[in-house]
């Protein structure tokens, strides 16, 4: 049970992560800024049942998860593609590592991995569908376990394995495409 | 590691402990390791088989390439993702709360 007046200053610490986590989410900063103020409302009002000492930041990202897919996502004009095709394991590792000679000092798949901008992730993370979206944003952005993001999400945690699994080979070869139409891939020994 | 480049060859899915091929219990080969990566980095493995894929890494350069790319490749993914919060969102949300103490009649 905790006390309503500690709120704030347990929960605004959350701000940061969870404002980009609902801009990945919505792809939005307008809807971004209303479903984070909506977050934490919905937080303040439910959290007197909030057992102190447990995952504070968990259960605002369940709180947050859940109002977006309950208001924003229903929203939506057009329903979006909701899966994503099978891509085959160490797929941005063998396309960046193609045809370089092994063992010449720093790898040129490790420099390409430093050229990648902030623009380039976030637009490659938010081409995938939501339900994969959210799996690898909660798994690698946020690094919550899979037991976790199964409780945050409210799905099997088998699913939620398949998900994260599927959604990161997604994110490679989304990551890989957007670096070739910069002319990032390949463009190793120039200096940077 | 997998069927891809030609280097692969001596590793395509053998274990480096036993050339011949034989399977030996606890040990595991490239393409079991790589289908366990992802276990492995998000540390949701058994120690068991946590063990017999550090063991594997151990003695395997090409798997221990793919597995250093994919752990520097999940840090610049999140360190990429971040983003500045407006101060008017900081002011929204403070007031929100707020106006809900008042409305509560705290």
């Amino acid at each position: 049970m905790a006390d309503q007046a500690e709120f704030s200053d347990l929960a605004m610490d959350y701000m940061s992560t969870l404002y980009s986590a609902a801009l990945r989410m919505t792809r939005n900063p307008s809807d971004a800024e209303d479903l984070v103020q909506e977050t934490y409302l919905k937080a303040y009002r439910a959290f007197g049942g909030f057992e102190a000492g447990t995952n504070l930041k968990a259960w605002l990202y369940r709180i947050l998860t859940n109002t977006y897919i309950n208001t924003y996502r229903a929203k939506k004009r057009r329903p979006e593609i909701a899966d994503v095709e099978d891509v085959e394991d160490l797929f941005l590792y063998r396309h960046l590592s193609a045809d370089q000679p092994v063992g010449l000092g720093r790898s040129a798949e490790d420099e390409a991995l430093e050229r990648i901008t902030d623009t380039e992730v976030k637009e490659a993370i938010e081409s995938l569908p939501d339900t994969f979206r959210m799996a690898v944003l909660l798994a690698d952005v946020e690094g919550f376990s899979y037991k976790e993001i199964a409780e945050i999400t409210e799905v099997p945690i088998g699913t939620v394995m398949s998900r994260i699994h599927r959604g990161r080979k997604a994110l490679q070869k989304a990551l890989f495409e957007y670096g070739s139409a910069r002319g990032l891939v390949g463009a190793s020994g120039d200096g940077k | 590691m997998g069927e891809q480049k030609s280097d692969d060859a001596e590793h395509g899915g053998q274990d480096p402990m036993t050339p011949g091929g034989a399977r030996v219990p606890g040990f595991v080969n490239c393409d079991e390791t790589i289908e366990r990566l992802y276990y492995y980095l998000d540390g949701e493995l058994t120690e068991e088989r946590r063990v017999e894929i550090a063991f594997h890494l151990d003695m395997c350069g090409p798997c221990v390439g793919a597995f250093g790319f994919e752990a520097e490749l999940r840090k610049v993914i999140a360190n990429r993702c971040k983003d500045h919060v407006p101060d008017a969102l900081l002011d929204r949300v403070a007031h929100a709360l707020q106006d809900e103490r008042v409305r509560q009649g705290n």
